[in-house]
């Protein structure tokens, strides 16, 4: 699929999607909009014409930053997925974590927090500590309270950092394990623009680990891509 | 749309000593989720309605006719398996009811007692009883409980503090020394049959229940041949209602009513009417029983735009596919046939099981579906672990496949969601 990228706008949710995306489009003419992620549905209700979910969304744009590429990594803030794709760019298998924040964006909020590193710091801090020590509860409750434990016994918050970070790219290794992967995975999804996720998911899985300038956006990359693709020339 | 509701019979609920306050509310919530996702449904067929009116009565008319039968001394036995030689329940004159075990509701009750972390289905069924909010359950006179699970086996001791329950055993592998074991056992259930009945089961009392058995099997399974036309005519949430409907029904009406469906279906099939368009995705659901009122799954995937056209579960093809014969002759030879049907049944428990994977793919074929989702209760571990052998056996085919493991709670809709309409897209293409 072709296009060529025009702009990009990331803002927070909030409590009220749609005004917020209202808010959004307010400078642009859509001919055809297609909604994707949680609130797919409810913008589908208001005014996107299609929808599509963000696994078939992450497929078409990765496959735009990275033609030719046949795993993608997409971890966000609720969850992560591995997906397939056929030669052809079809989506053939795809995993999702269990129903908890463990092995995603959230888990590494919460533990940035718990922490007291900005989240913006809290890759670089884990790329200056050590692989000492271990974070080996999944679930956030436990974790948080076994890296306060970590603490009080003198542990250097970039040590635990670090820890944190290994946890989630091991649950992130086993979900790429039970689809398999080839040479290379693109990694997408706000979590990707971590460096320490990319760096460390490299090193232990050995194989190339991609990400485009803003991970973060590909999802809606991919939803106007399919908006592109399946608009309707014959008017 | 009319309106719906499910009928209220507050002094019988009294009389069989309910919790009647809150079983009403119950009550109340069944007819508003029914109407939102059953009542709503587009072109469903008009003989939908006989099944319609007995989830009307589900609390109320059907119990009734289940104490009318006590009274005339017929035994009443709660079932939770596939397992339990139904025939010999009808050949002794009694009532099988298939308990109910699909709804968070009860789920809070028995975890005042049960631990969390085990299967939603044992969870609920014991509440409904701790709970005093199932009607069937305080109508029973005893309850059939078999060894399976762990954690069915290990509740049917604290469950028999609560009402009389017998234990067979279920062999988990399928050698000589099984068989002799398993025939045993239906010996061993016809004598309780006997016993509670007061009455000798004798070799045409097999006979006519192996008959209003295999009649019963044999309407599921017409319906099920139907469901293969594309456009599917009936939705894959009705025909999961009616095989729930299967398990506490009247064997011989519910045979009738569902012929006179299935009529219906074949004329629809040949006018090439359905619930569906033709280019609706066609899913097969394969795994661990749906109890009523478990119709999460189906509603997810038919809401997405899918249809379910075969449920590879308990609740679904394993309870009807196999047939009996109708042979007279001795009663030994009769028990002799009934544990070679009942062990055709290829449940997870058993090892190896590599008949389910091979039936996995035949209905997957003869159903003309485009996808399989394997479903798994929570804490199920022989689904969960057998789901790895279907997932080959499809990556092998290139059918898409997706494994799904839930309880009966809301809190994940959501993630399924997302998950089943990136499979309905997968499957589009």
């Amino acid at each position: 699929m072709g296009g060529r990228l025009h702009d990009v706008q990331v803002v927070e949710s909030g409590f009220n999607p749609h005004a917020q995306s209202m808010e959004m489009m307010k400078k642009y003419t859509p001919t055809k909009i297609v909604a994707t992620g949680y609130g797919r549905h409810l913008a589908q209700k208001h005014f996107a014409g299609d929808v599509i979910t963000e696994i078939k969304a992450h497929a078409i744009g990765a496959r735009y930053f990275f033609p030719g590429c046949m795993t993608v990594l997409d971890v966000g803030g609720q969850d992560s997925k591995v997906i397939s794709l056929d030669p052809s760019g079809k989506v053939v298998n795809f995993q999702m974590n269990d129903k908890c924040a463990a092995g995603t964006g959230r888990f590494l909020e919460i533990m940035a927090a718990s922490l007291g590193i900005q989240l913006s710091e809290f890759g670089e801090e884990a790329l200056r500590g050590s692989s000492d020590i271990k974070v080996n509860s999944m679930c956030t409750v436990f974790a948080e309270s076994e890296v306060i434990s970590l603490k009080n016994h003198g542990v250097s918050a970039r040590d635990i950092a670090r820890a944190v970070h290994l946890s989630v790219v091991e649950r992130l290794i086993a979900m790429l394990s039970r689809t398999g992967h080839g040479d290379s995975v693109v990694f997408t999804g706000g979590v990707a623009k971590n460096q320490a996720m990319v760096r460390l998911l490299g090193e232990k899985l050995g194989i190339a680990v991609l990400t485009p300038e803003a991970p973060d956006v590909v999802g809606a990359v991919g939803a106007a891509l399919y908006a592109l693709d399946t608009l309707d020339t014959s008017a | 749309m009319s309106t719906f509701e499910v009928k209220a019979y507050p002094e019988m609920w009294n009389s069989l000593g309910m919790n009647v306050e809150r079983f009403d509310k119950m009550r109340v919530m069944l007819g508003d989720v029914y109407t939102k996702m059953f009542l709503s449904q587009r072109d469903r067929p008009q003989r939908m309605d006989y099944f319609d009116h007995i989830v009307s009565e589900i609390h109320g008319g059907r119990v009734k006719e289940i104490l009318d039968a006590k009274k005339q001394g017929r035994p009443v036995v709660g079932t939770f398996c596939v397992y339990v030689p139904e025939e010999l329940v009808l050949a002794a004159g009694g009532v099988c009811i298939g308990l109910c075990g699909g709804s968070q509701g009860s789920v809070p009750d028995a975890e005042t007692v049960l631990p969390r972390s085990i299967c939603p289905m044992v969870k609920s069924a014991y509440g409904f009883k701790l709970g005093k909010i199932c009607p069937y359950f305080q109508s029973v006179d005893f309850v059939y409980g078999e060894t399976t699970c762990d954690a069915k086996k290990k509740t049917w001791e604290v469950l028999d503090r609560l009402v009389p329950t017998h234990v067979m055993e279920i062999p988990q592998m399928k050698r000589e020394r099984d068989r002799v074991l398993w025939l045993e056992e239906v010996k061993d259930f016809k004598k309780k049959m006997e016993d509670v009945s007061g009455k000798a089961i004798t070799s045409s009392d097999i006979t006519n229940a192996t008959k209003i058995m295999n009649g019963k099997r044999k309407a599921l399974q017409r319906m099920n041949v139907l469901r293969a036309h594309n456009p599917a005519p009936i939705s894959g949430k009705d025909a999961l209602l009616i095989e729930q409907i299967a398990f506490y029904d009247d064997p011989v009406r519910f045979t009738e009513k569902l012929n006179v469906l299935c009529d219906e279906l074949d004329e629809r099939a040949k006018k090439g009417d359905g619930v569906a368009p033709k280019t609706a995705p066609r899913v097969l659901v394969s795994g661990t029983p749906m109890a009523l009122p478990n119709w999460k799954l189906h509603n997810l995937i038919e809401s997405g735009g899918g249809i379910v056209v075969n449920e590879e579960s308990c609740i679904g093809t394993r309870y009807y596919k196999d047939l009996m014969s109708e042979q007279n002759g001795s009663i030994n030879a009769q028990l002799a046939a009934l544990r070679d049907r009942y062990m055709k049944i290829d449940c997870s428990c058993f090892t190896p099981n590599n008949e389910r994977i091979d039936q996995v793919l035949q209905e997957y074929r003869d159903s003309k579906a485009q996808g399989i989702i394997h479903y798994c209760l929570q804490f199920c571990h022989t689904y969960n672990i057998e789901a790895i052998k279907i997932r080959e056996a499809c990556e092998k085919e290139h059918i898409p496949f997706l494994a799904i493991e839930s309880d009966y709670s809301p809190e994940d809709v959501g993630q399924l969601q997302t998950r089943i309409e990136a499979f309905l897209e997968q499957v589009r293409g």
